[in-house]
C-alpha cells in the first residue's frame, strides 16, 4: 500500500481552489464576478422522492387518463390574470445580460408551449414583446428601460425586490457589454460598468410596497397581475408581506438561482436553498389562508421534470427557470469546445458570462458571437425542452393518482436526506420522522 | 411595515376632543398596519403618590379584583381598577416596581402595558378601527397621544407584539421601520443588564435599550442620540413622554415622517393623510424632520 | 359621469379610481384641455400615468407618486407633494407649489419638474434625462446614481450630493452639506451658463443670475472598477 507523502496531501479546507482564488485576489485585488449560479453542493429537490402508487393508491393511465397542467396567475386582483398551459415559466433575463437573439429565441419558444418569458434589468425589447405571447415585465431598483407604455403592453409585472443570486445585490452588466444599443436603453454612457442600486429609489419596506403596487395598478387599469419576486432571505416573512403589501404573485428564488454577474462571494453565500424556501413560502401562505389564492412561483436551479413536479407537489404554483432555458438554447455548447479551450474553460465550465465572450452567442453583445444564434432554431429547442419537462412533470403526477399537477401534495414525497427532510418538512424514507417538526 | 400617528395639543382648550381627532388619523394609517394597533394616551392624572399601571389578559373573565386585592394585602396600599376591553388600569400608591413584579408574577397571560403617573397604553391585534372601537378610543380625552398600526414585518402578530412598547415610567416608544442588529443588543440588555423580553419584536429591544440609557441617567434627548451610535437599520422612531413627544429619524432616512402644526397642536404622521381632518389642517405648517436629527415637544423630552 | 367633459374632480365625491380614469381617459388622443382636481388630500398615486397634453391643478396636498410616469401633462400641485412625485416622468411638466418629500422627480426620463418650496431627501435619484429646478433646498443623498439630465437648487444641497453620479449636471447656488462619492466641482462654461439660464427662464426664474451658481458632475473615476478606488465603495 502506497501512502500520500507528507507535502501532497491536500487540506480540505484550504484546497486547490481556495489557494487559487486567494492568489488570485492577491494578484488582481478584484473580487470574482461571474455568471452562473451557486455551483458547490447544496441540498436540492434531488433528495426528494416521490412515493408513486402500488395497492393504496391508484395512478392514472399516461396519455388516456388527464392530467391537467394549465395554471392561472393573478387571480386575486387582476381583470387579466394570466392563463398559461403549462406551470413551468422563463425568468427575468436582461437584454444587455443576454444577446437580443436569445431574448428572441427565448420568447419563441415559450409562446410554442403556451407559457411566458420575462425581461430583465435593462427593459422591454421589441423582439421580446414581439416573439413572446405572454411576456412578464420586470420592475427593478434601477428602473433601466422602464416607461409607461412598455408597462401597458406587458401581461404581467415583476416587482423585483431581489433575485436568489443575491438577495440584497443590485444589478451589475460589465463595461464590455454595455454596447450602443444596450447603453441607450439603459440611458448609461458606452463601455462603463454599470452598478444597479440594490433598493428601489423610490420605496422602502412592505407599507410603501403597498402603495406603489397601488400606483403600478392605477397606470395600467388594474388590468395587469402584479408579481412580486425575492431572494430567499427569509421567505416565510418575505412572502407574507408581499401578500399584505398587496401582491397578486409571490415569486420566491433561491440560492441556487442564476445571475448574468455578480461577486462570487454573494452567489455562494448569502440566500437559503430553493428546498427551503419554497417550504417556508407555502407555510406563510396557509397560515393567511391566501395558498392557491396568491399564487406562488418558485426558482432557483429548476432542471427537470422532477424538480417541478416536486416544488408543486410543496405547495408552489408554477416554477420558473432561467439557467435551465439557457443551456437548452444551445450555453455550454460542445460544438464550440475549441473555443471555450482558448478561455481557459470548456463545454459545462463555463460561467464567464459576465464577459460577454459566450461562444454560444448567448450571453454577448458582440454580434460577431450573437449571430451564431439562431433564434427559431433555438427557439424550437427551449420549446423541445419545456415540453418534455411537462411530460416528465405529468408522468410523476400520474404515477401519484392526480388527475391535475396541483393535486401533488407534500405527502406524496419522502426524504433520502436529514437536511432536505428538515427543509422540505417531509419525512425520511421509511420514518415518520421530519427533523426539527417532529420526534421519530 | 408600520404606521405611525401622533397628536399633542398645545393648549387644554381641545382636551376634550383629544380621542376624537385622533381615531380617524389612526385609521387613515389601516393600509400601512392591518394586523395590529395600539395607542399611548396621556390624562386622567394619578393623585400625589400614586402611580397607573395599565395591565392586559386575554380573558375576558380574568379576576382583577383578585389581583388589587393582593397588591392591597401585599403593599399596605390603596388600589382602585377600571376595565376597558381586555385592559385595566390599576391605580395604587404601593411602590412602582415592586408592584410591576407582582403582577407579572401573579398570572401567566397577564402582560404591563405601561405605568406612570399620567400614561395609559392600549393594543390589540385586528384592524385599528376595531382596535379604537373597542378602547372607545374616540370618547377619551387627554393632552397629548401616541399611536401605531402594524404590519408585522419578522416577528408574530401579538397584542405583547405591538406597539407602543413601555421604556420606563410615562414613556413609550413606536417604530416604523426594521433594525439590523437587535438581536445583539436583545442578548446584551438580558445578559448584562437584566432585562427581560417578551417578543421577538426589533421594537421591543429598541425600548429597552432607551429605558437602559434613561437608567443610566441620560435624557430622552440623549438616548434617542445615542441610539443613532448603536442601533443599525432603518427607523422613525416617535417617543411619548410625560408631557410631550420626541421624533428621530435614522441617517438614510428612508421611512416617512411628517409633521403638521398648528397654534393649537402639534400632529405626527407616516403620511400626510392621517391629517386631513384636523382642525384649520389647510393653514397648518407642515414639513418633514430631517434626518439623525431629535425634535421633541414638552418640557421633559 | 359625461368623463369626455368633466373638468372637475373632487375627490370628496368620487374615489381615486374613478379620478384617475376620468384624468387618463384622454391617454393617446393629443387633447388638451384644463382640469381641476378638489380636495385631493393626501391620495396616492393621483393623476399618475398619463398620456395627452392636460393642464391639471390640484387643489391641495398630494400623497406618494402624484403624477407617477406622467406624458406630455403639466400638472401643478397647489400645496405639497408627498413621495416619489414625479417619478419616472417621460415628458410634460409637474410644477410643486409647496414642498416635495423625498424621491422627488426620481428616475425621471424627460419632462420638467419645479419645486417652488424645498424637496427632501433623494431628489433626483437615478434621473435618466429629465430636468428639475428646486427654488428650495434639496435634502441629503440627492442625484444618487444619477445618469442624464440636468437638476437645478436654487437653494442648498444636503450631503452626499451626487453620490455614483453618471451625467447629470447640477447647478447649485447655495451651500452643498457634503459630495458623495465621484461627484466633484466643475468648472462653469458658455455653454452651461446658458443651459443654466434656459433651465431657470422655463422654471418661472428669469431674475436669477447664473453666476451665482456651482456647477457639479461626475469624476468618472468609478465608470471601470480600479482597485484604488476601492474606499469609494
Amino acid at each position: 500500500m502506497n501512502a500520500t507523502p507528507w507535502n501532497l496531501r491536500e487540506s480540505h479546507s484550504f484546497d486547490r481552489n481556495v489557494i487559487a482564488e486567494i492568489k488570485r485576489a492577491a494578484n488582481t485585488g478584484l473580487y470574482r464576478i461571474r455568471g452562473f449560479g451557486a455551483k458547490r453542493q447544496l441540498p436540492t429537490f434531488d433528495d426528494l422522492v416521490f412515493l408513486g402508487a402500488s395497492i393504496s393508491r391508484y395512478a392514472l393511465e399516461g396519455y388516456r387518463e388527464r392530467c391537467d397542467t394549465a395554471v392561472t396567475l393573478g387571480t386575486r386582483y387582476a381583470k387579466k390574470p394570466i392563463e398559461l398551459k403549462i406551470p413551468i415559466t422563463i425568468s427575468g433575463m436582461s437584454f444587455g445580460s443576454l444577446s437580443a437573439n436569445a431574448k428572441e429565441a427565448l420568447g419563441r419558444g415559450a409562446s410554442e408551449v403556451g407559457t411566458s418569458t420575462t425581461t430583465g434589468d435593462g427593459g422591454m425589447t421589441p423582439e421580446e414583446r414581439g416573439h413572446s405571447k405572454t411576456l412578464v415585465y420586470q420592475y427593478l431598483p434601477s428602473r433601466y428601460g422602464m416607461n409607461p407604455d412598455d408597462l401597458r403592453k406587458a401581461d404581467a409585472i415583476e416587482v423585483v425586490v431581489g433575485q436568489g443570486a443575491k438577495p440584497g445585490g443590485g444589478g451589475m452588466l460589465l463595461g464590455q457589454k454595455i454596447t450602443e444599443r444596450v447603453a441607450q436603453m439603459r440611458c448609461l454612457p458606452v463601455g462603463i460598468d454599470q452598478r444597479s442600486a440594490c433598493r428601489h429609489p423610490d420605496w422602502t419596506g412592505p407599507d410603501d410596497l403597498a402603495i406603489k403596487i397601488l400606483e403600478l395598478r392605477e397606470i395600467t387599469n388594474w388590468e395587469k397581475p402584479i408579481y412580486v419576486k425575492c431572494g430567499a432571505a427569509r421567505p416565510y416573512y418575505d412572502t407574507m408581506l408581499a401578500v399584505k403589501a398587496g401582491a397578486d404573485v409571490v415569486v420566491v428564488d433561491g440560492m441556487q438561482g442564476g445571475t448574468a454577474a455578480t461577486p462570487d462571494v454573494f452567489i455562494e453565500h448569502v440566500g437559503i436553498p430553493t428546498l427551503a424556501a419554497v417550504r417556508e413560502a407555502v407555510t406563510a401562505l396557509k397560515h393567511i389562508d391566501m395558498h392557491r389564492k396568491v399564487q406562488l412561483i418558485v426558482s432557483g436551479g429548476i432542471r427537470t421534470g422532477a424538480d417541478a413536479a416536486k416544488a408543486i407537489a410543496m405547495g408552489a404554483d408554477a416554477v420558473s427557470i432561467g439557467t435551465a432555458a439557457l443551456v437548452a438554447i444551445g450555453d455550454q455548447d460542445p460544438a464550440y469546445e475549441e473555443e471555450y479551450s482558448k478561455l481557459g474553460t470548456s463545454a459545462g465550465y463555463w460561467e464567464d458570462y459576465q464577459d460577454g465572450t459566450d461562444p454560444a452567442g448567448i450571453t454577448t453583445q458582440d454580434p460577431d458571437l450573437y449571430k451564431r444564434l439562431d433564434p427559431e432554431i433555438a427557439g424550437h429547442k427551449l420549446a423541445n425542452y419545456l415540453r418534455v419537462l411537462t411530460l416528465e412533470l405529468q408522468t410523476l403526477a400520474r404515477a401519484n393518482g392526480k388527475s391535475h399537477v396541483h393535486n401533488l401534495e407534500p405527502e406524496d414525497l419522502n426524504a433520502l436526506t436529514i437536511e432536505a427532510a428538515a427543509m422540505a418538512g417531509v419525512p425520511i424514507a421509511g420514518t415518520k420522522w421530519i427533523p426539527g417538526h417532529t420526534k421519530v | 411595515m408600520c404606521g405611525i400617528v401622533g397628536l399633542y395639543l398645545k393648549g387644554t382648550r381641545l382636551r376634550p376632543e383629544l380621542g376624537r381627532l385622533f381615531t380617524p388619523m389612526l385609521v387613515e394609517m389601516t393600509d400601512r398596519g392591518p394586523d395590529s394597533a395600539g395607542f399611548a394616551i396621556y390624562h386622567e392624572p394619578a393623585e400625589r403618590g400614586f402611580i397607573k399601571i395599565t395591565a392586559f389578559h386575554p380573558d375576558p373573565a380574568f379576576e382583577w379584583e383578585a389581583l388589587c386585592d393582593h397588591i392591597r394585602v401585599e403593599f399596605n396600599a390603596t388600589v382602585r381598577d377600571t376595565h376597558n376591553g381586555s385592559h385595566a388600569v390599576i391605580t395604587s400608591d404601593a411602590e412602582p416596581a415592586g408592584t410591576v413584579a407582582l403582577i407579572e408574577g401573579f398570572e401567566s397571560r397577564l402582560q404591563i402595558m405601561s405605568s406612570g403617573e399620567l400614561i395609559e397604553i392600549y393594543k390589540e391585534t385586528g384592524l385599528p378601527q376595531d382596535v379604537a372601537d373597542q378602547f372607545g378610543l374616540s370618547g377619551m380625552q387627554g393632552s397629548h397621544v401616541v399611536g401605531h398600526t402594524r404590519m408585522a414585518t419578522e416577528s408574530a402578530v401579538t397584542t405583547a407584539g405591538s406597539h407602543p412598547f413601555s421604556t420606563g415610567l410615562d414613556l413609550c416608544l413606536v417604530h416604523n421601520g426594521s433594525l439590523s442588529n437587535h438581536n445583539g443588543i436583545r442578548e446584551h440588555l438580558r445578559t448584562h443588564k437584566g432585562m427581560h423580553f417578551k417578543t421577538e419584536n426589533d421594537t421591543e429591544v429598541a425600548a429597552a435599550y432607551i429605558s437602559d440609557r434613561l437608567s443610566d441617567g441620560r435624557s430622552l434627548h440623549g438616548a434617542l442620540e445615542d441610539c443613532l451610535e448603536d442601533l443599525d437599520g432603518f427607523y422613525t422612531f416617535v417617543a411619548g413622554t410625560k408631557d410631550g413627544f420626541a421624533v428621530l429619524r435614522d441617517p438614510i432616512a428612508c421611512k416617512p415622517a411628517v409633521l403638521a402644526e398648528t397654534d393649537d397642536y402639534v400632529a405626527f404622521a407616516s403620511e400626510y393623510r392621517a391629517f386631513v381632518d384636523l382642525p384649520n389642517i389647510a393653514h397648518a405648517k407642515v414639513w418633514e424632520p430631517e434626518p439623525e436629527t431629535v425634535y421633541s415637544w414638552g418640557e421633559q423630552a | 359621469m359625461d368623463i369626455q367633459n368633466i373638468t372637475v374632480l373632487d375627490l370628496e365625491e368620487m374615489s381615486l379610481r374613478e379620478a384617475n380614469v376620468a384624468l387618463q381617459a384622454d391617454n393617446g388622443s393629443g387633447r388638451s384641455r384644463p382640469l381641476r382636481v378638489l380636495n385631493p388630500k393626501g391620495a396616492h398615486a393621483l393623476a399618475c400615468g398619463l398620456d395627452a397634453p392636460l393642464d391639471i391643478e390640484i387643489e391641495g396636498h398630494t400623497g406618494y407618486f402624484c403624477a407617477g410616469m406622467n406624458k406630455q401633462a403639466r400638472v401643478t400641485i397647489n400645496g405639497n407633494a408627498g413621495q416619489g412625485v414625479a417619478e419616472n416622468m417621460m415628458s410634460g411638466e409637474i410644477w410643486v407649489k409647496g414642498d416635495a418629500s423625498q424621491s422627488a422627480g426620481a428616475t425621471a426620463n424627460g419632462g420638467l419638474l419645479v419645486i417652488e418650496g424645498n424637496a427632501s431627501a433623494r431628489c433626483g435619484i437615478s434621473l435618466k434625462g429629465g430636468d428639475i429646478v428646486v427654488k428650495g433646498n434639496v435634502g441629503h443623498m440627492s442625484c444618487f446614481m444619477a445618469q442624464a439630465g440636468r437638476v437645478v437648487v436654487l437653494g442648498d444641497a444636503g450631503n452626499a450630493l451626487g453620490d455614483s453620479l453618471y451625467e447629470t449636471r447640477i447647478y447649485v447656488r447655495g451651500k452643498v452639506a457634503g459630495l458623495g462619492a465621484d461627484c466633484i466641482e466643475k468648472e462653469m462654461r458658455d455653454e452651461h451658463r446658458d443651459e443654466l439660464r434656459e433651465l431657470l427662464d422655463r422654471a418661472g426664474c428669469n431674475g436669477v443670475d447664473v453666476s451665482e451658481f456651482t456647477r457639479y458632475g461626475s469624476a468618472r473615476q468609478l465608470y471601470n472598477f480600479k482597485i484604488e478606488n476601492v474606499s469609494a465603495y
